[in-house]
């Protein structure tokens, strides 16, 4: 497996080798299937809303719908107009949304379309019914990764449809980042816990994570409604999850509606969900009640069983800055030891802030941003670690070092859990905590002599 | 209204007759959609004169299409296969990303010191100044920095989107690097826009293939049976099954394009004596260019279901014509069956007249037909991907295929015969056997094979199908990742016929058990019945529903 991977670290300025990030409109997709009754379209070639759609289907195993241009080479030179504008007739007579969420592709991009000037004239043309709305996000796939289309996703939210009608409204914005649909159904669980009042956008969760009924809807029920997504700009607090993802759009709401907003880094850990809780308190005037301080409790009491087996062992990790920064503040928390931190997404801020978290507990921790898996794997074939944490694509890596590896981030498509158990809020620090120290442990079970297996762990 | 079908109808034991379904799904498009996709909509009349179906045309823009792009038919499918050649990218990060490992077609080292370059994606990754100033020094970086990294045998380059709208011309740097390097590198301009769908793709990496590969290695291949297998991929293992019957029959496959190939077998396979070919859409090209070249004749095979697959055994026997090779086909096949037939007896007692719709690749909606009909199910509607005419309708209607605009701008190759390779007596030996009745250049296509006044549908649209699940509730449907939740959210169990949904392999004696297991299970799955829960049966309004009928 992974045969010409060799300790021998070349530098690389032009080749990535098993890229750590993907290209921008994923994210966009990814972020409209969370607004209610909207159709996600990918104005390109079919290929890229075919490879989005089936790698979202592969890791959420769940339906994704969304549409595309169908650019051919005609319209690469004449222009995408014609094809978006055949596009919005036919998404509206025949699959009837309430928005249809336009993001751009690399084609698109470097051709030059003017995606509100298609808007503009669809409008003036009749296509688009009365009452729906057609947004847009530029996503250039060439510029930094599918978070940051994500993020551009989530402004475009904010800039097509937040209103103040200047009455403001004791309610909190939240913008989850981008987490699993199970991880904003946790969130929401904790705001409620909290009490107060808020408006999740994007919310995926009753989206893509469905129930099998015997029938099947197109639009679910869940994701963030369009008179939600206008009231926003009458809330007097947003909170944005993830700086990456949800920084644009809180600002942006701030700017146009003058909302205030707080970015805090996605609650993953004790520290990091403590600043969440703390946030909707304070917002909320309210206090926390005891059910969820029992939660951290038991948190940190499964944190202090397992230290024995968590402290000091070396971890390698890769995935996208938002996540990277919350689970290994975590990781540190738990007296583990950050040896290699790598992101795809390009960052310079990113790098400093990592090396400031993992600087207390390892001065010599190698954090890259723009790099890949590949270069993660060379590094630890001369430096071994205990542990392996990333997407999917760690599995090879793992396989190859026989180094214990936990599935985290996206995408995961051959596992089930994260689609049904939360890794954000207290909880999902037990779950997390859970599937360190089983690969641990099964690493042991299954490799300990017989006279050293213990029954009791 | 028509009467309720009966269980002898085409269309299986539900729902109307296929002529009022296709107007039920055509009702619900625009006038100008209408038109377009009820050309690509047939009720299957006259199996034996099929009409003609508005295959291989653009996409409607809008609609929610099965379709990829050129891309991934290019270095997805065809090339990207080649396990000992370093595959790289050239364009922004996602096309190089998605293409990684998502396809299955398994390949595996033939011996130490080689590398197996499918479990690695490269990319020259091209950022925001590549696009505005170009992005030719990139690709010629990166080709150097993977030759010095991983010193491969041969790299390809592929062109995404940006690629060819900001003008970098990859062969040239190809051409320099290969000369630079002294190993083969060739490039493939197959940008995602180029053509109506994957199909692009396969015919410009033929092209690519054949131009860059085929006949660069003249070493003999010792053997009396040589043959190639044109458009197996394996997937799921597909080649290996049937490598393994090859082997036991005593036939050599020098090489299969392109699954569990490498580098080697393609640049060497024009010393067979025969190509045959499973997936037609995708390599036919390949193998009418050779017959040209070289004079190695072709002719049309599928190992997906018992009686293609001994069909397909036969009739290569008997192109060799010896008595015994022919009988030591017979021997294995009487072997292999004994195994397979308690397993499909048993399968049958379950599956019979069961139904199934098949919407899926370029040669897959066809060849699995074979398999449910092994089964005794019924396929009550089937259509492909990104198919032409031919594979509908058979090659008899090559030359009335009109060529439009689209498929206009991908490059036909020109190819003469070769001066000293050109083995004369193939052609020969091809026409004696054509004049005893022997076909070759054969394909008669998918509409022949089905069953009269069933549906055929090119490039279905997801609303198409969810009509089609909603009238007729097929006990399966055979489609690709993209259907499957949505097909199974509604009930009815959804097998991936690209991927096998991580199974296989189908293909030869081992692989039919595989499939009839599979699907006996999924048509059999008691789970489906928990979707209901039990108060929604007795009758009694739930809380909701109660609301709704008090408010």
């Amino acid at each position: 497996m992974l045969e010409g991977t060799t300790a021998e670290i070349r530098e690389r300025k032009a080749l990535r080798v098993n890229p750590a990030k993907t290209c921008q409109p994923i994210g966009a997709m990814y972020a409209s299937l969370g607004v209610n009754k909207c159709m996600p379209h990918s104005h390109g070639s079919q290929g890229c809303c075919a490879y989005h759609r089936s790698h979202l289907t592969r890791h959420h195993k769940e339906p994704v719908v969304a549409t595309t241009s169908s650019f051919t080479e005609g319209a690469s030179v004449f222009g995408g107009l014609a094809n978006l504008k055949t596009a919005l007739n036919n998404i509206f007579s025949i699959y009837d949304p309430e928005v249809v969420s336009v993001h751009t592709t690399c084609l698109s991009e470097v051709i030059g379309d003017d995606i509100p000037m298609i808007i503009k004239k669809s409008i003036e043309d009749g296509i688009i019914p009365e009452g729906k709305t057609v947004i847009h996000a530029n996503t250039p796939s060439f510029v930094g990764s599918h978070v940051t289309g994500f993020a551009n996703q989530c402004k475009a939210f904010v800039d097509y449809f937040a209103e103040s009608t200047g009455e403001t409204k004791n309610v909190v914005n939240i913008f989850p980042g981008w987490v699993e649909p199970a991880d904003m159904r946790e969130l929401k669980r904790l705001a409620d816990g909290v009490g107060v009042e808020y408006i999740m956008a994007p919310d995926t969760s009753d989206v893509l994570d469905s129930p099998l009924d015997g029938e099947y809807h197109m639009y679910p029920d869940g994701g963030v409604t369009v008179a939600e997504l206008k009231a926003t700009g009458d809330s007097f607090l947003s909170v944005g999850l993830g700086p990456l993802a949800s920084t644009s759009a809180v600002e942006s709401l701030e700017k146009k509606c003058k909302v205030p907003s707080k970015v805090l880094e996605l609650p993953i850990g004790v520290q990091a969900t403590d600043a969440f809780i703390d946030a909707l308190r304070l917002a909320g005037d309210t206090s926390v009640p005891s059910e969820i301080e029992k939660e951290r409790g038991r948190l940190v009491d499964m944190m202090s069983d397992m230290s024995q087996y968590t402290h000091g062992k070396k971890v390698a990790i890769f995935g996208d800055p938002d996540h990277l920064v919350s689970m290994v503040s975590f990781l540190v928390e738990l007296g583990m030891v950050p040896a290699i931190v790598v992101t795809g997404t390009p960052g310079k801020k990113w790098e400093k802030k990592m090396k400031e978290i993992i600087d207390p507990v390892n001065e010599d921790c190698v954090i890259k941003a723009f790099s890949d898996i590949h270069y993660l794997h060379q590094w630890i074939k001369a430096n071994p670690v205990d542990l392996l944490m990333g997407n999917t694509y760690g599995k090879f890596v793992a396989k190859t070092e026989d180094v214990p590896f936990v599935r985290f981030g996206f995408p995961i498509m051959d596992r089930v859990g994260h689609r049904a158990f939360p890794t954000v809020g207290y909880q999902g620090g037990m779950r997390i905590l859970e599937k360190i120290t089983d690969a641990f442990f099964d690493k042991r079970d299954r490799e300990d002599p017989d006279h050293e297996i213990e029954l009791v762990l | 209204m028509s009467e309720e079908a009966t269980n002898d109808s085409p269309m299986g034991p539900h729902g109307p007759s296929a002529a009022e379904a296709r107007e039920e799904m055509l009702k619900a498009y625009p006038k100008k959609t209408q038109r377009k996709r009820g050309k690509q909509m047939l009720v299957n009349e006259e199996p034996g004169t099929p009409a003609e179906i508005g295959a291989n045309s653009r996409t409607v823009p809008g609609i929610i299409t099965q379709r990829g792009c050129s891309y991934a038919g290019c270095k997805g499918v065809v090339i990207g296969p080649i396990y000992d050649v370093l595959h790289i990218t050239h364009g922004p990060i996602g096309c190089g990303w998605y293409s990684w490992l998502s396809r299955r077609n398994m390949n595996k080292i033939r011996k130490p010191g080689e590398t197996n370059f499918l479990q690695y994606s490269m990319s020259t990754d091209m950022q925001e100044d590549h696009i505005v100033f170009g992005g030719e020094k990139q690709l010629e970086a990166a080709i150097q920095e993977a030759y010095d990294e991983f010193k491969p045998k041969a790299i390809s380059v592929y062109a995404t989107c940006p690629v060819g709208l900001i003008g970098d011309d990859i062969h040239s740097v190809c051409r320099k690097m290969k000369e630079k390097l002294g190993i083969n590198i060739f490039g493939f301009s197959c940008e995602g826009y180029k053509g109506v769908s994957q199909s692009a793709g396969h015919h410009i990496a033929n092209n690519g293939v054949f131009k860059h590969m085929i006949g660069v290695d003249d070493t003999p291949v010792e053997h009396k049976y040589k043959i190639n297998i044109l458009g197996e991929y394996n997937i799921g293992g597909d080649a290996w099954e049937i490598d393994r019957v090859f082997a036991l029959c005593g036939i050599k496959i020098i090489g299969t394009l392109s699954g569990g190939v490498s580098y080697d077998d393609i640049t060497n396979c024009h010393m067979a004596d025969l190509n045959v070919v499973m997936c037609h859409r995708s390599i036919n090209y390949m193998a009418e260019m050779m017959e040209e070249k070289f004079g190695i004749p072709w002719f049309k095979v599928n190992f997906i279901g018992l009686e293609g697959t001994k069909k397909s055994l036969r009739k290569i026997a008997q192109y060799f014509g010896e008595k015994e090779l022919i009988d030591r086909v017979e021997e294995v096949i009487a072997a292999e069956m004994a195994e397979v037939r308690p397993v499909v007896e048993d399968v049958k007692t379950r599956t019979t007249g069961k139904t199934a719709a098949l919407f899926v690749g370029g040669s897959r909606a066809h060849h699995y037909q074979d398999l449910f009909e092994d089964m005794g199910m019924k396929v009550i509607a089937a259509g492909y991907e990104f198919a032409h005419r031919d594979d509908y309708e058979g090659r008899d209607v090559l030359p009335n295929i009109k060529i439009d605009a689209d498929s206009r701008n991908i490059e036909e190759l020109t190819v003469t015969p070769d001066e000293t390779r050109f083995d004369a007596e193939k052609p020969v030996k091809k026409k004696s056997l054509e004049e005893s009745g022997f076909e070759f250049s054969d394909y008669e296509g998918m509409m022949r094979q089905m069953a009269k006044d069933t549906l055929v549908i090119d490039d279905i649209s997801h609303y198409e199908m969810e009509k089609l699940i909603e009238l007729y509730k097929p006990d399966v449907i055979g489609s690709g990742i993209k259907d499957k939740y949505i097909v199974e959210k509604m009930g009815v169990p959804c097998k991936q016929l690209h991927s096998y949904d991580y199974g296989g392999p189908y293909a030869g004696f081992k692989g039919a058990i595989n499939f009839f297991k599979d699907i006996d299970r999924m048509t059999s799955n008691k789970i489906w019945k928990l979707a209901t829960p039990p108060w929604r049966n007795t009758g009694e309004a739930t809380a909701e529903k109660a609301e709704a009928v008090t408010a």
